[in-house]
């Protein structure tokens, strides 16, 4: 992966009160790369997303991204990235192709009928154009989800459980769809999952966090090389199990 | 500086919710009917009930009523506006969109104002049929109250908006009825005097308060009351950029707090 780095995470920390959700995060991401984010529930990755969209403000430590600083540059930024998350859903009172145009033009996306279209083809949804979104099917949902999230062909991607809820041929079929997105346009993908499928199938490089801090890092099959287990799934309940214990010790 | 195709996609979205759902027309004119229709028939019981000059001030009902509607359908257009965000789980999508504050803002003003417009036709059509009451006949001398309104409405709206950062869904309810901790006190149906002397300061340091007293004197003399007019211009400046200063404020704090992402993914 020789890309050249468009997130650059520094020493990150958030504090809600007395509580340390993210201690001393640094990582990077470079172009064309996907990085799987891995952690427990309460690992730090949920806030650690939210920073990187500056929906949180940091407490300390620097986020640049395609080397400016966020939340400082927060329009430029966003203008260059998209996100699609499990848990955020575009109006279920309006069509699938109203949706899409409403945030084409949002991203300002140039011959936007025609990027709906390659889009929803991509994604084999074409024939749930003009269908109400509240009615989509949670795949189909995820789908229309994806299709926003790539409408203005982004340079950081930031994918919150894109499968989550999938059945396992549609998630086959989104995983296949984000690899030969990546390949063409060569997007660097932030991914978090806590299907460790998808993680091994998708990503090039992984974090594990655990309290708010990483505790292994490498490829899927490096961290599971360097540690006494015999899968990433396994690493993971270790370290929902075990506290603070390093997986990769 | 503000991209005005931001501004459209968000307009868009919620001109798409109006035009795709008959029930939500309805629900811009059912409660305005309503309320026209009470205070009509009081007004016609009322002017055949009494002598004098009486049914001349009687009149006055009806445009506080729709005034008062103007109030509130602009305070509503931010705050159920932004609502549809929360209650869709829209709301994640438009903030890590290159959306600034300004330009969400500037579109629920929009949408706003078009509410406004619906209602305000509708109700003033109905009013000249049913009650002979023709606002028109005042239009040009009332539009500077009628933009004094919208502005004031929309410090409201923005004020409601923050609460609801503040405080999440908990403080739903603030959204119908922020304008309504300032009727008592904006003389809407009854002139300031009224009021107890001592409330009368307070109530005249509101916009809304001049803004009717404005359109009373308006209705009465035909002639502008400059003062009254200056009075709520001056104040909605203050209010103004009061609310819009406790909005960024607010939406600044949700975000250090993690209260933005905690709205944005209940």
């Amino acid at each position: 992966m020789g890309g050249d780095i468009i997130l650059e995470v520094e020493n990150l920390r958030k504090e809600f009160g007395d509580t340390v959700a993210v201690e001393d995060l640094s990582f990077h991401l470079r172009r064309g790369e996907i990085l799987g984010l891995l952690g427990v529930n309460g690992a730090g990755k949920s806030t650690t997303m939210n920073m990187l969209l500056s929906l949180t403000e940091q407490t300390s430590g620097s986020i640049r991204i395609f080397s400016m600083p966020m939340p400082k540059e927060r329009i430029a930024i966003l203008q260059r990235c998209n996100f699609s998350s499990a848990y955020a859903a575009l109006p279920s009172n309006l069509l699938v192709h109203q949706n899409l145009r409403i945030f084409g033009m949002i991203y300002r996306v140039r011959n936007l009928e025609a990027r709906i279209t390659e889009l929803l083809e991509l994604f084999e949804i074409s024939h749930l154009r003009n269908r109400v979104a509240g009615r989509l099917s949670s795949g189909e949902g995820t789908r229309m989800n994806l299709c926003k999230a790539l409408l203005n062909a982004p340079e950081l991607l930031m994918l919150d459980e894109p499968t989550a809820s999938l059945d396992p041929d549609i998630a086959d079929k989104v995983r296949k769809a984000l690899r030969r997105v990546q390949k063409e346009t060569n997007v660097g993908i932030l991914y978090t999952s806590h299907n460790m499928r998808d993680i091994e199938e998708v990503c090039d490089r992984v974090l594990f966090i655990h309290e708010g801090r990483v505790v292994a890092e490498g490829t899927p099959a490096q961290i599971v090389r360097d540690s006494h287990h015999g899968s990433l799934e396994e690493i993971f309940i270790e370290l929902a199990r075990s506290g603070k214990k390093e997986a990769n010790r | 500086m503000i991209h005005f195709h931001v501004i459209a996609g968000l307009v868009l979205r919620h001109i798409y919710l109006y035009t795709r759902n008959a029930i939500r027309l309805v629900e811009l004119i059912f409660w305005p009917l309503v309320d026209l229709m009470v205070w009509g028939f009081l007004t016609v019981f009322l002017r055949e009930n009494t002598t004098g000059d009486f049914p001349h001030f009687i009149s006055f009902l009806i445009g506080a009523m729709i005034f008062w509607d103007v109030l509130f359908r602009a305070q509503q257009g931010l705050a159920i506006s932004f609502l549809e965000d929360v209650w869709t789980k829209n709301l994640l999508n438009i903030f890590v969109a290159p959306v600034r504050p300004l330009e969400y803002v500037s579109a629920t003003a929009i949408v706003g104002l078009l509410r406004v417009g619906v209602t305000l036709v509708v109700l003033t059509v109905v009013a000249w049929v049913a009650y002979a009451f023709k606002l028109w006949d005042f239009h040009f001398l009332l539009l500077p109250f009628f933009g004094n309104l919208l502005l004031f409405g929309w410090s409201l709206g923005m004020v409601s908006v923050a609460l609801i950062l503040r405080w999440g869904q908990a403080a739903e309810s603030l959204a119908w009825a922020v304008p309504f901790l300032f009727q008592p006190i904006s003389a809407v149906f009854y002139p300031v005097t009224v009021l107890p002397v001592w409330l009368q300061p307070l109530a005249l340091s509101l916009p809304s308060t001049h803004v009717f007293e404005g359109m009373r004197a308006v209705l009465k003399d035909g002639s502008i009351p400059t003062f009254h007019l200056l009075a709520a211009t001056g104040l909605n400046l203050v209010f103004l950029s009061l609310a819009a200063w406790y909005f960024a404020f607010t939406l600044r704090q949700a975000r250090q707090r993690g209260l933005l992402a905690k709205l944005a993914t209940q």
